[in-house]
């Protein structure tokens, strides 16, 4: 007992560590995948080579099939070699699609092969942007720099870096009979959440004036000086310091809509950031919580480890210690601890009121060392991506793929569910397999 | 630069990751950016594989740009070889690592000094050759390189086996029923009494490698990977190989005939006559079915076939010649395979088309109707998309072709599978058609009939309706009119919608 006490007590504070970065991930192009979705209007033009374009096959699967707003422009040899030219080569591409997608804006995907032979898409895309009189939006969504939903936040830190800067007319005038200092919402989410969360801040008076991205291009917001930004996912850091740097916007630094508990902390930060009450806050988180309660018979006191890939993971760890879990590990990407210290906060905060063990943050883990930390530890469950997850459960260890998460609603108080629809499933057939007597399929030594 | 949607076959690095990852205890390092080993998710997903994945990635990050990736590489291989312990580590350029154009084979020189598995570096440039070609050219790589290496230690093992024996060259991971084919040759060489020399590359060890000499003949089910291999074993050891696949009747006796005439030549005089005869006439069904009444509708049918070159011309032929079915167009998107495939299928269909773009496949099918198509996963795409029936026979595929039951294509049995897939997508647009001239099912709108008409959608709930997915919208209608009702709404909005979800009732 004594002992454990001691090793509770060094485990106080958060233990941040970090590896070697040999870890799967999706590659940050993927994000074509819900941004041309949600934009409406764009089309993405993903520059790089054949290995980008069975990724993009692949991983989105029924999708392609569905004549999606987004291709490849394959870069063969004779681009390569410079034989031929960059500009005149995106000017033929762009000038079919604008023919035959008709879109509003172009989004160029920049990728690990145009970072290599230094194409300067950022000094094409203002030329072809006048003549093609079409909006040209650059983006580098590559494996150099960044992992899986980092996409997202490149492609809208360009949006923040490019939109309303040389505003329209249209643009101008509604700025003009908009109040200064109104508040801007970013991350892209589906439309339904973008409704429940302004939805949740109009009923404590607050006004959202917009989302970056909206479900246009046409009907983004336009971005004043001293406007008021909150991101909504954690992998924003990028957009955060461009809105702050390059716009001038002030940012409301909060932890992320994610469980019931983490959108009330979100509500209120903002809240009391334009100083407005938040009646009745209490009883609408509890009635959130209430909804989970058959969730919570079934994950309480159940472990979890994050090998990590998307940058959700701190939130959804917080979230789930709130549940009553033990969370061993947080692996994640890339933590920017400036932009998360609000969510990093509230999950010490979490651990401490929930009278548990902090979680050790891993940056750019080791999907190998972490296999043995797993072999060690035997967590009820192991959120992971899918090239571990059948050998994982091969040797009888839960999993749950951790891309779900990323294309599941899971923002707000209502949402919660969905998170918990996805971890109790792993743990609910766990029971009914163990009594069968099927556990380890692995026979290999 | 190609404006592209879709691709058939994968880029070069695919190729040689199936080659090392069918082998046993071979690792294979990528030299690749972050989210490059994407190839461990399909072959955890498609193929179900309870081990995981031997392959990692040397990560190109920007340190690496601007440094060099010399001391990465070499470390990440040297720790490889303690962790794992491989046979071999087969280092994996990407088309990053074409660019880069670091000497990465100084690189393997330097890691294999203090590394007990011997490295490679796979010889593959991502500009120039497919998944295909890579694989094959990476089998043949690991082939010589072992052969050489048991030539120079004098562990080759040169006398042939006793009784006949076979080479079953080119069958890897993520392959079309590979696992299906493999098991339906092993017994056929059963039943011809041909021992099994090797199978290589699924499933065998890099030591196996030495036996090849042995065996008296090769065979290569799948000419896209494994003809390099055999024309090098046929130079350098004189051992005869047979490419033709045995998938149908007459080309499984075809198969079977050339067996004979090898195994005549080493003066071991066999007649496979009787057998071929009773497997066609008795023990397969599908020779009888092509007689059979059912198969006279097919007499005169079109159909459009498209896949790899292998699977391409075997349906043809069946089609052609064993189903009396009229082939409009035969097609693959095997370039290198071009001539080869003209002068198979010249006879057996009424133009050819070889192309690597989906758009002119299925335009091609637009403009011909045909009454079905066989063909990748695309074409059933297509398919669906012009309401004509598709079965789908040759990769690219989905997880649904990695069938858990015994599908073979290729012999006896498969020539049964094949002949059930052709029947059955003619049938089913037989069926379509029926249904055409008698209006259809009638049951759609009992099932879908909701509580009541007298509460009305406005049409940005109805849009966000019609966002739920739809096995479960008529669940989530209900619900939110039941709520309507039981708090006294007419009309539900977005709202309303939202207030039904906030209350824990949709």
């Amino acid at each position: 007992m004594d002992q454990k006490q001691t090793s509770l007590d060094n485990l106080k504070t958060v233990n941040f560590e970090c590896e070697t970065g040999n870890y799967h991930t999706f590659c940050p192009i993927s994000c074509v995948a819900w941004l041309y979705q949600k934009i409406e209007d764009s089309f993405f033009l993903v520059i790089g080579t054949k290995t980008c374009g069975y990724f993009l096959q692949n991983a989105l699967g029924v999708m392609i099939f569905a004549e999606p707003r987004y291709a490849m422009a394959e870069l063969e040899e004779a681009d390569i070699s410079a034989y031929l030219n960059d500009y005149t080569e995106l000017k033929r591409l762009c000038s079919i699609i604008k023919k035959d997608r008709n879109p509003s804006v172009i989004f160029w995907i920049g990728t690990c092969t145009t970072e290599i032979i230094k194409m300067d898409l950022e000094g094409i895309a203002p030329k072809l942007e006048a003549e093609l009189g079409l909006p040209i939006v650059v983006a580098r969504a590559n494996g150099l720099d960044y992992a899986f939903t980092q996409g997202e936040d490149t492609v809208l830190a360009a949006l923040a870096n490019s939109f309303g800067a040389k505003p329209t007319s249209i643009e101008l005038d509604r700025s003009r009979n908009q109040a200064s200092s109104s508040l801007i919402l970013f991350g892209s989410v589906p439309n339904p959440v973008v409704h429940e969360l302004t939805n949740e801040l109009n009923n404590f008076g607050i006004t959202v004036k917009g989302w970056l991205p909206g479900k246009r291009y046409t009907e983004f917001p336009v971005l004043n000086e001293k406007d008021f930004v909150c991101g909504v996912n954690p992998y924003l850091s990028r957009t955060a310091t461009t809105l702050m740097r390059r716009r001038k916007c002030q940012l409301i630094g909060a932890p992320f809509p994610i469980g019931p508990d983490g959108t009330r902390a979100w509500l209120e930060k903002i809240c009391s950031v334009f100083n407005v009450q938040t009646p009745g806050i209490e009883e609408k988180e509890q009635k959130a919580w209430k909804l989970l309660e058959p969730y919570l018979k079934v994950i309480k006191g159940k472990s979890v480890f994050f090998m990590g890939d998307n940058l959700l993971e701190i939130s959804l760890a917080r979230f789930l210690i709130r549940c009553g879990m033990y969370v061993y590990e947080i692996g994640i990407p890339y933590l920017d601890k400036r932009y998360q210290a609000a969510e990093l906060t509230l999950l010490e905060k979490t651990c401490k009121d929930m009278g548990t063990f902090l979680p050790v943050i891993v940056e750019k883990p080791d999907n190998y060392n972490q296999l043995n930390r797993i072999k060690d530890l035997q967590p009820d469950l192991v959120i992971t991506g899918m090239a571990h997850a059948n050998p994982l459960e091969a040797r009888g260890i839960n999993t749950k793929w951790s891309v779900e998460f990323t294309f599941s609603q899971i923002h707000g108080f209502t949402n919660g569910r969905n998170i918990l629809d996805l971890i109790c499933k792993p743990l609910e057939r766990q029971t009914t397999f163990n009594e069968l007597g099927w556990k380890n399929y692995h026979t290999i030594a | 630069m190609k404006l592209a949607y879709w691709m058939y076959a994968a880029p070069a690095h695919i190729g040689t990751l199936r080659i090392a990852t069918s082998f046993k205890n071979v690792h294979a390092i990528m030299h690749a950016p972050l989210g490059d080993d994407y190839f461990n998710v399909m072959r955890s997903m498609l193929e179900r594989k309870r081990d995981f994945t031997p392959v990692t990635a040397s990560v190109v990050d920007r340190h690496v740009l601007a440094r060099g990736s010399q001391e990465k590489v070499i470390q990440n291989i040297n720790r490889k070889d303690k962790e794992e312990k491989p046979d071999l580590v087969l280092l994996t350029p990407t088309c990053t690592s074409s660019i880069l154009q670091e000497d990465l084979q100084n690189f393997v020189n330097r890691a294999s000094q203090d590394s007990k598995a011997d490295v490679l570096l796979a010889d593959v440039n991502h500009y120039r050759v497919n998944e295909l070609q890579a694989a094959d050219r990476t089998l043949e790589q690991v082939i010589r390189f072992y052969i050489q290496k048991a030539e120079n230690d004098k562990s080759l093992l040169v006398n042939k086996t006793e009784k006949p024996s076979v080479n079953i060259i080119g069958p890897c991971n993520l392959g079309f029923h590979v696992h299906h084919d493999i098991a339906e040759l092993k017994r056929l060489f059963k039943d011809l009494s041909i021992e099994v020399n090797t199978i290589i590359p699924e499933g065998a060890s890099v030591e196996d490698l030495k036996k090849l000499p042995q065996g008296w003949f090769n065979v290569i089910p799948y000419r896209e990977v494994g003809l390099l291999s055999a024309k090098f074993l046929e130079k350098n050891y004189d051992i005869p190989y047979i490419s033709t696949s045995p998938i149908g009747i007459v080309e499984t006796a075809s198969f079977i005939r050339q067996i004979q005439s090898i195994l005549k030549k080493f003066k071991f005089d066999v007649n496979f006559e009787k057998y071929i005869d009773l497997q066609t006439r008795f023990v397969s069904q599908s020779a009888w079915f092509s007689r059979s009444i059912d198969c006279q509708n097919l007499a005169g049918k079109t159909a459009v076939v498209f896949g790899d070159a292998t699977h391409a011309v075997a349906i043809t032929k069946i089609l052609s010649q064993e189903m009396g079915v009229k082939v409009l167009v035969a097609g693959t998107y095997c370039k290198p395979e071009e001539t080869w495939f003209k002068e198979e299928v010249s006879k057996y269909c009424d133009d050819i088309l070889v192309t690597d773009d989906h758009n002119l496949v299925g335009d091609m099918i637009a403009k011909l109707e045909p009454s079905a198509i066989f063909g990748t996963q695309m074409e059933r795409h297509i398919g669906k998309r012009l309401n004509i029936p598709c079965g789908v026979i040759s990769a690219p595929v989905h997880i649904q072709n990695f069938p858990l039951s015994y599908r073979p294509f290729m012999g006896y049995e498969g020539s049964n599978q094949i002949a059930d897939l052709i029947y059955n997508s003619f049938t089913l647009g037989m069926e379509d058609h029926l249904l055409e001239l008698f209006g259809g099912h009638d049951t759609k709108d009992i099932i879908s009939s909701t509580l009541t008409n007298e509460i009305c959608w406005d049409s940005e709930a109805e849009n966000e309706l019609k966002r739920i997915p739809g096995f479960v919208r008529g669940k989530v209608k209900r619900n939110v009119e039941k709520f309507a009702k039981k708090n006294d709404l007419k009309a539900i909005t977005i709202d309303i919608m939202y207030r039904c979800k906030e209350s824990g009732d949709m």
